[in-house]
This record gives C-alpha cells, structure tokens and sequence, in this order.
C-alpha cells in the first residue's frame, strides 16, 4: 500500500539564499500522502506551508532529501517532464484565482489543453463541458472580470481539472471569498474528492475549511508539528 | 499549436493597441526607407549603366595631340595629327578589335521647310559595331561608300523628329550644308550620355565625304579623334601600348619627345562612374538600414516591457505546464508578428514613396524584388533578433517568482 503513495517525501529540506545567509524554510519534512486522499495543510504565514506545496506542484526543488511523485523522483526529471507533471498530473487552484484577464472563459479553460497538444475543436468541446459542470453553462464568452469571485473560482477549478489530473494542490482557495461561497467552493472540492477519487491537498487558514479534509497536517516553523486525522475539537482549539 | 499560440498573440497586441502600433512604426519607416533608399540607389546605376552600356565596351579615343610651335605648347586637337591611314595601321592590331575614325563638325540640315543644327559625324561603317549602335530603318552605309565617298546619311533620332516630323526619312534627300545627301537608314534610340548630352541629336556620313565635301580642312586625310575597340577588357592595357607605339614610329616621333597624340581609355573613366554610383546607393542602404535597426531596439523595448508586464501571467502559464520553449515561442512570435506587420506596411509606404519620387521629383528609381525580399528578410529577422532576448527571458522567469509577481 504505502508503494503506492502519490506523494512522498523523505528527508526534505528547503532552504533560500538571502543576503543575511542561508534561511531554512523547510527542515527534515517526511510525508507520504496516497491517493484519493484529502490533506489540509495549516500553519503561520511564514511556517513553509507554500513553499512546500511550490516543492510538491514542480514549481520549486528541494535542497535535500527526496520528492517522489507518482512513482518519479522529481529530482531526476528535466524541465519539459516538469511541465507535462504540472499539466497533466497536477492541478493547480490559488487564492487569487489567477485567471488571465484578457481571455474569455472558454479561452482560461482551454489553456492547459493548448500545452497538451489537443486540437481547437476538442478543446473548445471540453471546455464547454467543464465549465457546465462548475455550474456555469453559458458564461464561456465572459471576461473574468465580468463575473464574481466565486465564479472565478470555480473557473479556476474547472482549469485545474481539465487534464483529469490525479492531484489538485489548493492553496488558501477561499482566502479571497466571503463565507457562503467558500462552502460552495469547499462542496466542489469534497465531491471531487469523493466521487473522481481526485488527491486533494489545500493549505488553510481556516479552521472550518480544513475540516472538509480528512487528514490534517501542521506546520510551524517549517516542521510538521501535527499530521493526522482532523477532529473538530481538535481544530476548535487551534489558533486561527 | 502554433496557430493557437499565433492567435494568443495576436490577442495580446490587440490589448495594447496603440502601443502595438507605435512600434510597428518604427519597424515600418525603417522598411519604407531601406526600400525607397535602394529605389533611389539602383535607379542612379540603372541610369549609368545605361549610359556606359550605350557608350560601346572596351572603348578608346585617340585624340589627335598637342604640338609645340616655336616654344608655345598648345592644347589637344590643335594640330590635326591623325590619318586616315593611322586607323587603317591601328586597325591590323592584334589587340584591337575594330577602329573608326571620326571628323566631326556642325552644320545646319535643311529638309523641306524645316531646318535643324547638328552634329555631323564623318566615319566609318566600324563605328557602329564599336559603339554598339544599331540601324534601326534602312541600312548604315558601307566601306564601298567610304571608298567613293558618296553623299549618304544616317540619321539619329532627335534628327529625324525635328526635321521630318512624322513622315518616313528613308530615300528622302536632305540638304547639309547646302549639299543634298540621301537618308539611308536611320539609327536606333540611344539615349542620353554619362555627360547628359543627347546622343541621338547627331548624324553620321562618311569620313571621306566629310573630309573632302563637307568640312575642307588645310590638312587634307586628317582626323579629329580615332574610336579604337579593344578585343576584351584584359586587352586594354596591351591594345594602349600597341597603339602608342605605332603611332609614335608612324609620326616619327624621337624618343623623349611628348606624344602627339593622347590615348584615352573610356571604358575606365566610364567603370569609375559606375563605382561612383555603387558605393553611393551602398552608402544610401547602409543609412536606411540605421533606421532599420532603430526599429529593431523600439520592438525589443516594447517586449521588454511586455515580459514585466505579464510576469504573472507567464507564471500561471508555467503553472499549468507551458515549457521554456512554449513561453519563449509565444514572445517570439508576437515580436515577428509586430516587426512583419511593419515591414509589410512599410513595403507599400516604401514603393508608394519611390513611384512619387519618380513622378513628381523625376528620380530615376528602379524597385526589384529582390530588393523587396531582401526589406522583408531582414525585418523578419530584426524581430527575431530582438524579440529573443525578451522572450527569452519571460521562458526562463522562476515560476515562483513570476507567480508572487504582483
């Protein structure tokens, strides 16, 4: 069972080179996250928690230690096999939705299948599909502007799962919507979870928010602290 | 791919339209000045070409020379020192291909009501082989008429339209000088000379006719000047030598003494002019190119700009797996796009510029395509040259720096 981690991390340490010297961000974290499984990650700003999911979304390497990641050591890949991993493995969903302005719904959609290599047709027919599927049949031609935040961000989730990737790797998606919305976000995400058997891993500040995850894993000081299962009376009592 | 990635960037230049346009600008007053300088270049060596080509290749002049009497030296041609007989000598050369001699002279031409002053050319059949002149109604008179110096013209262009209008010359007898001499051909347009002298307002004769009817001379059997054609351009400097010693042992010229004759090699004085005219429109190309270039930077500025711009955006792009090569290809193109959207304009300003610097100014300009291609080349290759770096650096930003960007 534990062959088949999506995630798995020995040993990791990351640290930035700053004028003041070396600064550790990451020390000696080990994980293993398996799939279908959905991870809230909780911490102070500045505990390593977005550093650590830039290091598991292929957009940064580790110092030490090793990242396997569906059974390849990051560490060993190339450039363009660290692109197809974020294109075609992971999804990405972030606080600021990072749609691009000047394209139209469908366009934002569609981005990640141009880098796929699928033809316009196909493209634009997935699109359209995904976007009914978020619940927002209708608005393909719309600007991101043009709509709300919740919208864009379920846009920003249909992106994220438009190569059917095995992992989305969520950080603070609520963070810029008001509570209502976030719970909708939220249901968007446990269903996936629970019906597509999709690997959900969301950093939080929240604590409502973390209890949609099943696993909790905290940071502080760029250590994991706590790692388990989420219990309410356990999320009530931490700070927010 | 490509063309998702060429509508992406088209989009991209659509958000910035004025931007997108100032420099495209840039580009395309570089391209419409290469273009109308190249116009203007090769028109100047169109025209002198043109003049060299109507001149006659590998082309001498011996003028008869200089003579000193009694300690006064005076000027080339004031003494008549050329024969007739010199050119026949000249003309068993081995370096020399054909030889004319010529007696000019000016004399009023008479045909019916219409009169017209020209230049009268007494010669021989050879001096249109040499000058590559062609007849073009009739036929040139022969050596049979040198021989009998028979009253016979060639009429040049100019001529015939001031004298006979429309009407057919051939057969008709006009009168030089009082004397009536018959039209028997007349010779092809010849355009103007590296001088800008028309060179269809001239008629020719025969040699002996003008020496002995036309123009009486106190040295009967003399020349003014003798047309010599060397055999090939390497044979010039030989057919000199050959020619000046010949004529110093036929004129019994001691050695020491100055020449009384002066060799002048036409096809040299005419290849300087050219040259003159070749560095000029290198020269012309060479100060448009400037511009050329200074487009160039403008679109590297632009994408410059650009890159910082859409940090962020080429951060979420990284996100969602575009590869180094995917960012750089889409800068790229957008520079390749503006940079030929500008040349093309450009084109079309250049040529429109050239045609109303012919009309209006009356330049010579002459537009090849190849000129046309050669803009378009290197515009497309100033936006790849100096859109790379640009894009270059949007592909290699860190994606989580470009992420964080705000």
């Amino acid at each position: 069972m534990a062959q088949d981690a999506i995630i798995r991390i020995t040993h990791l340490d990351k640290q930035y080179e700053t004028e003041a010297g070396l600064v550790p961000v990451l020390r000696d974290i080990t994980l293993a996250i398996q799939p279908g499984e959905f991870v809230a990650i909780m911490g102070a700003s500045g505990s390593g928690k977005t550093t650590f999911m830039n290091i598991v979304g292929c957009l940064d390497l580790p110092t030490r230690g090793t990242y396997v990641l569906d059974g390849a050591d990051v560490a060993t890949l190339n450039k363009d096999r660290l692109a197809r991993l974020r294109n075609k493995t992971i999804g990405f969903v972030f606080q600021g939705f990072n749609l691009l302005p000047r394209a139209t719904l469908v366009d934002n959609l569609a981005l990640p299948l141009i880098y796929a290599g699928v033809a316009k047709p196909e493209r634009i027919k997935q699109a359209l599909e995904l976007l009914n599927k978020v619940g927002l049949g209708g608005y393909g031609r719309y600007l991101p502007n043009e709509i709300s935040g919740g919208q864009q961000q379920r846009v920003a989730i249909a992106r994220a799962l438009i190569n059917r990737p095995r992992l989305v790797l969520a950080d603070e998606p609520t963070g810029n919507l008001d509570s209502k919305t976030s719970h909708e976000i939220m249901e968007l995400f446990t269903q996936l979870n629970r019906d597509e058997g999709i690997t959900i891993v969301l950093v939080t500040h929240e604590p409502d928010i973390a209890a949609y995850a099943k696993r909790l894993v905290r940071f502080v000081d760029g250590r994991i602290t706590h790692d388990g299962a989420v219990e309410a009376r356990f999320i009530e009592e931490m700070p927010a | 791919m490509i063309g998702a990635m060429l509508s992406e960037a088209w989009h991209a230049m659509g958000a910035n339209r004025l931007r997108a346009f100032l420099t495209m600008l840039g580009m395309m007053i570089g391209v419409a000045a290469v273009i109308m300088m190249l116009a203007i270049g090769r028109g100047a060596q169109f025209v002198v070409d043109e003049s060299i080509a109507s001149m006659g290749s590998n082309l001498f002049i011996v003028l008869s020379g200089s003579a000193t009497s009694g300690g006064l030296r005076m000027g080339m041609g004031a003494v008549p020192t050329l024969t007739i007989g010199d050119t026949d000598a000249i003309a068993e050369l081995p370096s020399i291909a054909a030889v004319a001699p010529a007696v000019p002279g000016t004399a009023q031409l008479v045909y019916g009501s219409n009169n017209w002053s020209t230049q009268v050319v007494g010669t021989s059949p050879s001096a249109l082989v040499i000058r590559a002149w062609d007849v073009s109604a009739g036929y040139a008179f022969t050596d049979a008429d040198v021989r009998a110096a028979t009253r016979v013209v060639l009429l040049g262009q100019t001529v015939v339209r001031n004298l006979f209008g429309n009407e057919d010359p051939l057969g008709k007898t006009i009168r030089i000088k009082q004397s009536p001499f018959l039209v028997v051909g007349v010779l092809a347009l010849k355009g103007q000379s590296l001088d800008g002298r028309d060179q269809d307002d001239a008629v020719m004769i025969p040699v002996t006719t003008a020496q002995r009817k036309l123009f009486g001379s106190q040295f009967p059997g003399s020349v003014r000047f003798i047309m010599a054609q060397a055999t090939s351009a390497e044979a010039m400097p030989s057919a000199e030598r050959e020619m000046t010693q010949l004529l110093r042992q036929r004129h019994h010229l001691p050695e020491r003494t100055e020449n009384d004759f002066d060799i002048r090699n036409l096809t040299a004085l005419a290849n300087a002019a050219a040259q003159t005219t070749r560095v000029m429109s290198v020269m012309l190309g060479a100060i448009a190119s400037v511009s050329l270039l200074v487009g160039g930077i403008g679109i590297m500025n632009i994408m410059l700009v650009s890159v910082t711009e859409r940090t962020r955006e080429i951060g979420i792009r990284v996100a969602i797996g575009a590869r180094e090569r995917d960012i750089l290809l889409q800068f790229l193109l957008e520079a390749i796009i503006i940079s030929m959207i500008g040349c093309l304009v450009g084109v079309i300003v250049g040529v429109g510029a050239a045609v109303l610097a012919n009309l209006i100014a009356k330049i010579a300009v002459v537009i090849t395509v190849s000129s046309l291609i050669l803009a378009f080349a290197v515009a497309a290759s100033v936006g790849v040259f100096f859109g790379f770096y640009p894009a270059n650096k949007a592909a290699r930003l860190k994606p989580i720096d470009a992420l964080r960007y705000q």
